[in-house]
């Protein structure tokens, strides 16, 4: 019976976290037009209901009842499989991030490198989307993207040793508490370095603008997705947006605070206190996805070698040298 | 925190800040033939560094006792030797100069880690850390087809044979539950578990994998091909190191861990030893290639070492460690006069390039004549005195037969090595070749061939040295 | 019961998944059965309550290193592969040895005996947490073969640099 009780309440939070979370992936899209068309002096979507508001239901409609086009001679159950494991791997480290105090879907000892594992795991729906196209653009998209995850992958994982240092855990839920007890009540700023490689290796690890190499649309079509269409691409899309909610809730978890207010603006303000912790965690979680916009406005595309660049010669670098300091300051304090 | 006694690995310490400080030179380096001078005189510091610290540390897991020296010293003295051959011969091939010497050292690192290994993981991963960097060294030249051929075929015969070496350590430690080497020796004789299945399947796949190091037949397919195509300096390098530090876990592994199990091993052991010589003797007879020549020399010589191993007894381990660094002598001195003559581009591999070298180069004919009166075994040379004491090691361990067997084999290896004798000596020479001995890698030679009949004439030192760094 | 239920389960999937791999005729099939198998030896670390190896049998193998693996199978001309023959002319010769390999262990593994158990428990690891045990295990017992590991890396780096650099003149 208490199994039972057990069992329920997980697929209870299962339920709410993915209807969540397909939300706001729906609406990420409306909000990612809207910002980017303001800040190109247009207007974005504002046919579809009042101010473009129903725009995402169209849009999903329409990928619903698109055809399902398979193209000739492509390695069929390798081209079904690619983009239900993009889906699975961005959606299954949802299961680990805990939205506000106590309510997490499964909280797990490994909580960041279950987060790091999936979304390695994300590159695989890439590549085989790309090699079972049977497709010139798709198949260098999926070699674009084999290349650019691999590589942030391990500056992405580096720039977050750092806070595992200091917080000595990978539990999410111990990495929020470690930081409102800490001197500047999150991480941001004594990591600092390991957060600006952070930033920059989730641009990349998502295959974000200015990072989108593999589906850069004026060399490559639409790069590993070219191929696809109506329910299937919209499943990559879905992906690629949850991999964005998942690294813009890692830097929240990790850099930000989470769902707590640094101490210093309580005692400031002490009526903030009433407000409740996801308040705090999903605006932290609209800024950083904010940021996500910005910067694709803001930013034009990497050239690939100058990517690669950045992302050994750089990052890599520079992460090592922040797990380095944060070790020797360990150490000594 | 308590800090671990480092002393017993100080001379591991050295060798890698030579090579990580040799990665960092050989940027800023223009003259690249400093980088092999800084090699040799690091390792020449190492060497004296290794006799003074002894000792074990990492709770058993590195062992430096005599044993241990002893190979490190012929470790050393291989890589000094390699990175004075190379000199000459890399300035018309290679063009990564500096990474050669960087994997150079690796490999004797590993090497001298083998030595020391006290710890099956430890073996494992010193055997790791010298074989990767000599695959890479076997392809260095890359717009060599032959090259890259031996590397591909030494990466995947070797990374099998460390497969299988795994797979020995993982039944051992599942049946002993220790992977301390000593430990699991006092284990199974505590236990007398001597007739476990299990146990002797383990013993199969650790003879495997070494025999495939030491190039034992029948795991030898890959050292000819490896031999002939790696660059020579390499083939000489390694036709020496890996397979001396091969011996040394032969030996540390099978007289500690396995002394109970001796009957079964020696069984299994003789016939290997008897088709190593058999075919390293036989099928060099039809080698016209001096690379490929050399290379079932060296086949032939690891069976004449394994005997060593055969007695199962410190005079056979002895006799096997100084036949090993009376091999390293009079194999680089081989591969010297190899060296010189691939250095002048008229002249290739094959023996016949050999011919009338006595009429042109009175004085590297002479000297050749001497290493190959020392491989056969012909005294008053280092060779003989080498053979004599295995055969003695042999003889007393009661396989006097063995002894027997082995002497009919040299005595079928003095063809192949006497009938360069016979080329350089009693024919015309086809192209006159000029070879000067007054640069390094003359000089090289002239000490070899000292070392080899001093080694010959007066043995003694070295076999007590040996005998000391019994187990 | 429950116990060796689910180990049998994975030793099972675990075999007849390695069969599959090494029996595709396409090497993206075997790729994707590969990270099948990998997540069942993921999944068996966590049933000895070894999630740290299980995170970083995920992270490392299926997320690095069989991501290289596409990258080279990618670079191949994988079409032209796929219309050969599936194995060399010699495989029954291979079979032969396999098969008498096989025999071999498998006689040899009713001689199967266990060692002393070790001291350290279940419920000492997990007081400590899995992450904490292997790390005090391999910065203390093992610091000696941890260092020559990193050695052996920096050669694979040196290495690679070696084979794959552009020819400087």
């Amino acid at each position: 019976m208490e199994l039972l009780w057990e069992i329920s309440i997980i697929v209870i939070k299962i339920v709410v976290v993915v209807s969540v979370v397909m939300f706001h992936v729906a609406y990420a899209t409306y909000f990612e037009r809207k910002v980017i068309g303001r800040m190109q002096m247009r207007m974005g979507p504002k046919e579809v209901g009042p101010l473009g508001i129903l725009q995402p239901v169209a849009d999903g409609i329409k990928s619903f009842f698109k055809e399902d086009i398979i193209p000739l001679n492509s390695d069929k159950p390798v081209f079904y499989l690619a983009p239900v494991i993009s889906i699975m791997a961005a959606m299954s480290a949802l299961a680990v991030i805990p939205f506000f105090d106590g309510f997490i879907i499964s909280n797990i000892n490994l909580g960041i490198l279950f987060i790091l594992a999936m979304s390695s795991l994300g590159a695989y729906g890439i590549v085989l989307a790309g090699w079972a196209s049977n497709s010139k653009y798709a198949f260098l998209g999926g070699l674009r993207s084999a290349a650019q995850v691999i590589s942030y992958e391990v500056s992405l994982g580096l720039s977050l040793v750092g806070v595992m240092l200091l917080a000595g855990s990978f539990n999410l839920n111990d990495i929020v508490e470690a930081q409102s007890s800490s001197v500047f009540g999150f991480y941001a700023i004594p990591q600092i370095l390991g957060f600006f490689v952070f930033i920059v290796s989730a641009v990349a690890e998502t295959n974000r603008p200015p990072f989108d190499l593999p589906e850069a649309e004026s060399e490559l079509v639409a790069g590993y997705f070219a191929e696809y269409s109506g329910f299937r691409f919209a499943l990559f899309m879905a992906a690629e947006y949850i991999g964005m909610i998942i690294m813009s809730s890692l830097a929240v978890l990790c850099f930000l605070g989470g769902w707590t207010v640094p101490y210093y603006v309580l005692y400031l303000f002490p009526f903030l206190g009433a407000v409740p912790g996801v308040v705090w965690f999903i605006l932290k979680l609209y800024a950083c996805i904010f940021f996500y916009y910005w910067i694709r406005a803001t930013l034009p595309r990497f050239r690939y070698d100058q990517l690669m660049a950045l992302g050994w010669k750089l990052l890599i670098p520079l992460s090592l040298l922040n797990i380095l300091i944060t070790g020797i300051a360990k150490l000594i304090i | 925190m308590q800090v671990p006694d480092l002393i017993p690995v100080v001379p591991e310490i050295l060798m890698t800040i030579l090579v990580l400080s040799l990665l960092v030179i050989d940027l800023f380096i223009k003259q690249k033939e400093y980088i092999a001078v800084y090699t040799v005189v690091g390792s020449l510091l190492v060497i004296i560094s290794v006799f003074y610290c002894t000792g074990v540390t990492f709770k058993g897991m590195f062992v430096a006792d005599s044993y241990s020296i002893f190979f490190k010293m012929i470790f050393l003295i291989n890589v000094i030797f390699a990175a004075i051959i190379s000199v000459e011969y890399l300035k018309k091939r290679a063009s990564l100069y500096g990474e050669y010497y960087v994997l150079l050292v690796f490999a004797t690192i590993g090497m001298m880690i083998m030595a020391s290994a006290g710890n099956l993981i430890v073996l494992y991963l010193g055997l790791e850390l010298m074989a990767l960097s000599t695959y890479v060294l076997a392809g260095i030249i890359r717009t060599d087809g032959l090259s890259t051929e031996a590397a591909v075929k030494y990466f995947l015969l070797g990374a099998f044979s460390s497969a299988i070496l795994l797979y020995g350590i993982s039944l051992l430690y599942g049946i002993t539950g220790s992977l301390d080497i000593r430990e699991i020796g006092l284990y199974i004789a505590k236990e007398g578990i001597i007739n476990n299945k299990l146990l002797l399947l383990g013993l199969v796949f650790f003879i495997t994998s070494f025999g495939f190091k030491i190039a034992a037949a029948p795991f030898h397919m890959w050292t000819p091909d490896v031999y002939h195509g790696a660059p020579t300096s390499i083939t000489a390098f390694m036709s020496v190191g890996p397979k001396a530090a091969a011996f040394a876990i032969f030996g540390r592994v099978f007289m500690i861990v396995f002394p109970a199990l001796s009957g079964s091993w020696v069984n299994l052991l003789i016939p290997i030893a008897i088709l190593t010589m058999a075919v390293g003797n036989i099928v060099a007879l039809a080698q016209t290639n001096i690379k490929r020549m050399l290379a079932y020399s060296s086949i032939a010589h690891a069976g004449y070492a394994l005997l060593g191993i055969i007695a199962a007894s410190n005079e056979g381990l002895s006799a096997m460690m100084n036949y090993m660094l009376i091999y390293l002598f009079m194999n680089v001195g081989a591969f010297i006069l190899v060296i010189m003559l691939n250095n002048q581009a008229k002249v290739g591999d094959s023996i016949h390039d050999y011919r009338g070298l006595s009429k042109s180069n009175p004085l590297a004919a002479f000297l050749m004549l001497i290493i190959m009166f020392s491989l056969t075994g012909i005294p008053p040379t280092a060779g003989f005195m080498g053979k004599l004491y295995l055969f003695m090691a042999v003889v007393n361990a009661g396989y006097g037969w063995l002894a027997v067997v082995a002497v009919i084999f040299s005595a079928i290896s003095a063809f192949y090595y006497l009938r360069i004798v016979m080329f350089m000596f009693m024919n015309e020479s086809i192209e006159e070749v000029k070879l000067s001995l007054v640069d390094v890698n003359g000089l090289l030679l002239i000490i070899v061939v000292f070392m080899v009949l001093f080694i010959g004439v007066n043995p003694q030192p070295f076999v007590e040295l040996a005998r000391l760094a019994i187990l | 019961m429950l116990n060796q239920i689910i180990f049998g389960y994975f030793a099972v999937t675990m075999i007849s998944l390695a069969l599959i791999v090494i029996t595709r005729k396409n090497i993206m099939h075997s790729i994707v059965y590969m990270l099948i198998l990998f997540f069942h030896i993921a999944g068996l670390y966590l049933f000895l309550n070894a999630e740290f190896l299980a995170a970083i049998q995920i992270i490392v193998y299926a997320g690095a290193i069989m991501v290289l693996f596409l990258f080279v199978i990618m670079l191949l001309n994988l079409r032209e592969e796929l219309r050969k023959s599936r194995f060399a002319i010699t495989w029954p010769i291979g079979a032969i040895f396999v098969v008498l390999s096989a025999v071999m262990i498998i006689i040899s593994v009713f001689g199967n005996r266990f060692a002393n158990v070790g001291n350290v428990k279940i419920s000492d690891i997990e007081k400590v947490g899995h992450t904490v045990a292997v790390g005090k295990l391999l910065f203390v017992e093992y610091l000696f073969p941890f260092e020559v590991a990193s050695l052996i890396l920096l050669v694979a780096i040196v290495g690679a640099i070696v084979l794959a650099k552009k020819e400087i003149k």
